[in-house]
């Protein structure tokens, strides 16, 4: 399977010496800095989100830790709700979204047959501000001044007016800057799915896996820039004296909430879409065959991709809107549950079809399914008006998007990690300590989250920072609080198991799961340039067919190579026909200017030094012009008629 | 586990103490505790059949179970659009007709309370009556009482489990809902929309009594309050109007006229201070006065300055005041 | 593996490569696309606040003590923006066919119209700011808001166009065979200009309605 020293059929030394030349990149620290490799760039957003996923996940542990019995006094009110908005606006925007963008920038390429993403170095980009912004924020609570308002931000309690301090601020700023990545980041995506995949694979080849995040993208794309006007009109009212949430002014508190969640209903199938995805992506290789009914799993990616930007009011059903607009809603949010019912059915009778290899990411994938199916339920009662009035901003509501949010996206993640971690760092991981990690997971997280439903229920509200015993809500706090520790005990040992594998793990072989999908048959870790020859594509299960592995051994031919330069191939959108090749970008400074340029002004916004701030604006237009400036040519290579 | 789970549930929705959704005392939450029954065995009926199909899986398709290449289409699609379609349209309906019975207010020229959130405390006046209180909300059992609710600031949430479900207060605009207690009876309440540093204990007491009752609280509401009767109270009296107290405290017939805070004409029969932070017995008040930030960190009350020798009176004045 | 060969041979030789030939569009193009697509789901959610606070307001707007606003200005503005694209596609189709004159010309052009609407901008804003600011109530915040950050786009579109002329002059730039940037450019601009219709409807016509 190594493709370093085979020279069969099509490609020989030569041309993998000229590869290797062209896309190598040496091991130095300018290197480290300049990268443009999506499969560096997507370790990165993985660790890196990882990191943000610890430190959210510590903030939970503390704030479970100071409601395991009723008034203590572990946390004082002002902590509690610095660490409540932190755990939940990292964990929405510094993890989930970039976790699975992390997924999709190492996949997405090999997966559909490409040597990189469409835009290398906006990927670079894309990355720097993720980093950035997601340290711009977690910076502010060691100083006490980390974002206070809960992840949802309601006005006017972030308002200059009820909430001074910078808090409101670094929470604006923060969500602003880091959509600069999201964004980009989307658009990356889509472009590079719609126009770098291998010749062949024509739009009913496309991986699940590709479909979600593609949707994904899509739905990023019209969703963030309603949390973006939000955001920068909160910013003008709390620093520049605007009206826009201000009643007194003319505004209107109820704004904001439209528009949030106008961005954040389809923000729920942002995170969760890619971890279906995951799930798609897993099964082929532990039930032996492919996922049943393609083509409507696509549909119902599409269609909740679509639908979730109508069922946004479901979110306001306390707020007194008019009733008829309930119903609307509320029928709606019933509906959108459907086509995850399809897809649920669907690995279902994949499972039930296939022969089960109970290896990890499978159990994983077992688990997502039982608590996926657990959340899907509640969250139909929340789509049915009169329930949803009872018991939202209870403790049923915190049990239940834990349920689709640990269920749709976290189980779907550690999937994912034990499923590519010997893709990713070429080793195997432990297998009896990931069955151990998985065990305690699953106990652990409905443990946790279980008792929630029933103290809800009970009557608890949720972001209380304590609760006075006797109300029958005491027991299921406790048991809250030890599952907590249980996860965190499970996470540590997943993240030992990594570790593990890195350094001490068995040279992991190129297909050890036998994947159906084409980054099995790159090698692990795969080659700087990903494939020697890019495979012409000829099922929707790549690596499972002949015809296709021939096309990259004996059927290899010159326009698939491309050994002569840094190239990749662009084919047509729709069926995937060859168009040309391209030449990719060479690694760059520039992504890191920028991003550093753009730290920069958001740093001097939240602090007030405007000048320096305009500064750093001059300096991102003259990186961006400096970065975009045409190649000068000769004339008669241009085609100049002069 | 699900028969356990269940029996727990049943279990403890019918504990006393806790403001359970699950045992309703009030018509608009007894409709909601119906649906919330069909929907859980509904739930309980699917999930049953999800975990039948993964454990056939688990027992029969491990091992040397040979792969079937079939695409069953119909299975997908009966099971997992089909049967949920008409499970959906069904509960949809039912809930319909319950948010049609929730959205019928009371009738003609009810009863009207009116409950003003602020940071972190209730308000609550009545219709054409002059006098305050504070989170604590009468109303006579078996009348549907409308409730009209405003917010001083920021947005709250109105919620008493068992009585009835949430409405938000909105700033810069008025919502109506209404409470119908089937049986007397004390019912907690609290603010279910983060609302700050105290959003923790911004608790209330919906208390439905018999007409007569209620009529005689309401009697007491827009009289002066009791007058200080021992030489303490009226010690506290004079201190309470002299002090600071009276720039933000109401005790009607004194005074004492502030309105930044809660009126306080009848907080000794109240059942906490500072909006269920903390039980309503001298101790905890005279903690509370000389310094409430040590007990409700971040509320509006700074630190009274009071002289020890004479906080008794002000706490004999005070618990008199009922 | 004989299929099409010829084709992509042609596609994939040394000249195809160096020329990007219009086979199909270029991933810059669809990037540039979806930019301007989330861009226009920004200027939506902006415009529909502004719908939402008005309807939410009451029965007179703009509110009390401030006139409806005058038309002419605008429409004059209106007048010199929108015809913008013309010397802008003029000029991408020019540098099509290799007649570098063109671009630059058209380019040039261009440039000064959004110029002067910037700078008519200017002195609609010094009117209104008589009459309200950005602090005096919800309207002003939203005329401000919207208009202004439409205005920063021009901004940026005129840096851009700005950017391109100055590359173009260079010589060495573009040509019949490279014009990615020229295209995109133009996309952006004809986006501004679209924007500037929906924002007069909104701004200035609507209140009349």
């Amino acid at each position: 399977m190594s493709t370093t020293t085979s020279t069969a059929g099509g490609i020989d030394r030569d041309d993998l010496a000229r590869l290797a030349e062209h896309w190598d990149e040496p091991r130095s620290l300018r290197a480290w800095f300049t990268t443009v490799d999506h499969k560096k760039i997507g370790r990165r957003y993985l660790v890196t989100a990882g990191f943000f996923f610890a430190l959210a996940g510590l903030s939970a542990l503390v704030m479970r830790t100071q409601l395991a019995r009723p008034e203590a006094g572990v946390l004082s009110p002002d902590e509690y709700n610095q660490l409540f908005t932190m755990h939940g606006t990292a964990m929405i925007f510094l993890f989930a979204t970039p976790m699975l963008f992390g997924f999709g920038n190492f996949l997405v390429p090999l997966m559909i047959g490409s040597r990189d993403m469409a835009f290398p170095r906006l990927n670079a980009f894309g990355y720097w501000v993720f980093l950035f912004a997601g340290l711009f924020m977690w910076a502010s609570l060691p100083f006490g001044a980390a974002p206070n308002n809960g992840w949802f931000a309601y006005a006017p309690l972030n308002q200059e007016q009820h909430n001074p301090g910078l808090h409101m601020d670094v929470y604006a700023l923060g969500l602003l800057f880091l959509g600069i990545s999201t964004t980009s980041g989307a658009i990356n995506f889509i472009v590079t799915a719609l126009k770098l995949r291998a010749p062949g694979m024509s739009l009913n080849r496309v991986p699940l896996f590709v479909w979600a995040i593609v949707a994904t993208a899509f739905m990023v794309v019209f969703a963030l820039p309603a949390l973006n006007a939000d955001n920068a009109m909160l910013f003008l009212d709390r620093r520049f004296g605007t009206h826009f949430f201000d009643p007194g002014g003319g505004g209107n508190v109820l704004l904001w909430q439209h528009l949030f969640w106008i961005f954040g209903h389809p923000d729920v199938y942002i995170i969760v879409m890619p971890g279906l995805g995951i799930v798609s992506a897993v099964l082929p290789a532990f039930t032996r065959r492919g996922v049943v009914g393609y083509p409507l799993i696509v549909l119902a990616i599409v269609a909740i991709s679509i639908v979730s930007f109508g069922v946004w009011v479901h979110h306001m059903f306390a707020t007194g809107l008019p009733q008829l607009s309930y119903s609307f809603f509320s029928a709606a949010s019933t509906i959108i549950t459907i086509p995850s019912g399809i897809q649920i059915f669907a690995w279902l009778a994949t499972m039930l079809l296939g022969r089960l290899v109970l290896r990890t990411p499978l159990l994983f994938v077992i688990g997502f399914i039982v608590t996926f199916v657990l959340g899907g339920f509640t969250g139909a009662m929340f789509a049915l008006t009169p329930f949803d009035q009872q018991v939202t901003d209870s403790y049923f509501v915190v049990a239940h998007f834990h349920y689709v949010l640990l269920g749709g996206a976290l189980f779907p993640i550690l999937a994912g990690i034990y499923y590519w971690l010997p893709k990713i760092t070429g080793r195997m991981y432990h297998e009896g300590l990931a069955r151990w990690a998985f065990w305690l997971f699953f106990i652990g997280m409905h443990v946790t989250f279980f008792p929630m439903h029933l103290i809800g229920l009970f009557g608890m509200p949720r972001r209380v920072y304590t609760y006075r015993g006797g109300l029958g809500w005491d027991v299921g706090n406790l048991i809250s609080t030890i599952g907590a520790y249980l996860l965190a005990v499970s996470l540590l040992l997943t993240l030992i198991g990594v570790v593990h594998a890195v350094r001490r793990g068995r040279p992991a072989p190129a297909d050890p799961w036998e994947g159906d999908t084409l980054e099995w048959s790159a090698a692990s870790p795969p080659e700087p340039y990903n494939f020697p020859v890019i495979p012409r594509v000829h099922s929707l299960h790549p690596t499972w067919d002949e015809r296709t592995a021939e096309s990259t051994t004996t059927g290899a031919t010159e326009d698939r190579i491309l050994s002569e330069g840094r190239r990749t191939l662009f084919t047509s959108e729709l069926d995937a026909r060859s168009e040309r090749a391209a030449e990719m970008p060479e690694p760059s400074f520039k992504p890191l200017v920028l991003a550093g340029a753009l730290l920069v002004f958001f740093i001097s916004m939240l602090l007030a030094w405007y000048p320096i701030a305009i500064a750093a604006v001059v300096t991102v237009a003259a990186t961006l012009a400096a970065w975009l400036w045409p190649v000068r040519r000769p004339d008669e290579e241009l085609g100049v008629a002069s | 586990m699900l028969p356990l789970l269940c029996g727990l549930l049943l279990l403890a929705s019918c504990s006393g103490g806790s403001p359970s959704a699950l045992n309703p005392a009030g018509t608009g939450a007894a409709r909601v505790n119906g649906l919330w029954w069909l929907l859980f065995w509904t739930s309980v009926a699917v999930f049953a059949e999800v975990m039948a199909l993964l454990a056939w899986a688990l027992v029969f398709r491990r091992g040397a179970a040979r792969v079937r290449h079939g695409q069953p289409l119909r299975f997908v699609v009966i099971l997992g659009a089909g049967l949920p379609f008409v499970i959906l349209v069904a509960v949809y309906g039912v809930a319909l007709r319950d948010l049609a019975a929730l959205g019928a207010g009371p009738g003609r020229d009810p009863l009207t309370v009116e409950v003003i959130g602020h940071q972190w405390w209730w308000e609550v006046r009545y219709a054409g009556r002059s006098g305050a209180t504070a989170n604590e909300i009468h109303i006579p059992v078996g009348e549907r009482v409308k409730v009209r609710l405003r917010t001083d600031d920021v947005l709250h949430s109105f919620w008493v489990p068992q009585l009835m479900p949430k409405t938000d207060l909105i700033s810069g605009e008025t919502r109506e809902t209404w409470l119908e207690a089937r049986q007397a009876g004390s019912y907690r309440g609290q603010c279910a929309e983060y609302c700050g540093t105290q959003h923790a204990h911004m608790a209330f007491l919906v208390v439905a009594q018999p007409r007569a009752d209620f009529d005689a609280f309401l009697t007491r509401l827009d009289a002066p309050a009791r007058a200080p009767q021992t030489d303490a109270e009226r010690r506290g009296q004079q201190a309470f109007v002299q002090g600071t107290c009276a720039a933000c405290h109401t005790v009607r017939g004194t005074g004492a006229q502030g309105r930044v805070g809660p009126d306080l004409s009848n907080v000794g029969s109240r059942w906490s201070i500072g909006a269920g932070a903390v039980p309503n017995d001298a101790g905890h008040l005279g903690g509370w006065i000389a310094n409430s930030q040590s007990v409700k960190p971040g509320n509006a009350m700074p630190p009274q300055p009071v002289d020890a020798a004479r906080l008794p009176d002000l706490i004999a004045y005070l618990r008199s005041l009922e | 593996m004989t299929d099409r060969g010829g084709a992509v041979a042609a596609a994939t030789g040394a000249e195809a490569l160096s020329t990007e030939l219009p086979v199909g569009r270029p991933t810059s193009w669809w990037g540039m696309v979806m930019f301007v697509a989330t861009e226009a789901t920004l200027f939506a959610c902006l415009l529909g606040s502004y719908f939402y606070l008005r309807f939410q307001y009451g029965p007179q707007w703009p509110p009390p003590g401030i006139e409806d606003p005058k038309l002419l200005k605008p429409l004059v503005m209106t007048a010199i923006l929108l015809p913008s694209s013309l010397p802008v596609m003029w000029a991408e189709h020019g540098i099509r066919h290799g007649q570098r004159w063109r671009l630059n010309l058209g380019m040039a052009a261009t440039f000064v119209m959004g110029t002067s609407f910037l700078v008519l901008q200017g002195t609609e804003y010094d009117e209104k700011l008589h009459m309200f600011t950005l602090t005096s109530n919800a309207y002003g915040s939203l005329f401000f808001v919207i208009t202004g950050f439409h205005g920063l786009h021009v901004l940026v579109g005129l840096s851009m166009i700005g950017w391109l002329l100055v590359a173009s002059l260079r010589g060495g730039s573009f040509g019949a065979h490279r014009h990615d940037r020229v295209r995109n450019v133009a996309i952006y601009w004809h986006f501004v200009d679209t924007v500037w219709v929906a924002i007069l409807f909104t701004i200035y016509l609507s209140p009349r309605l």
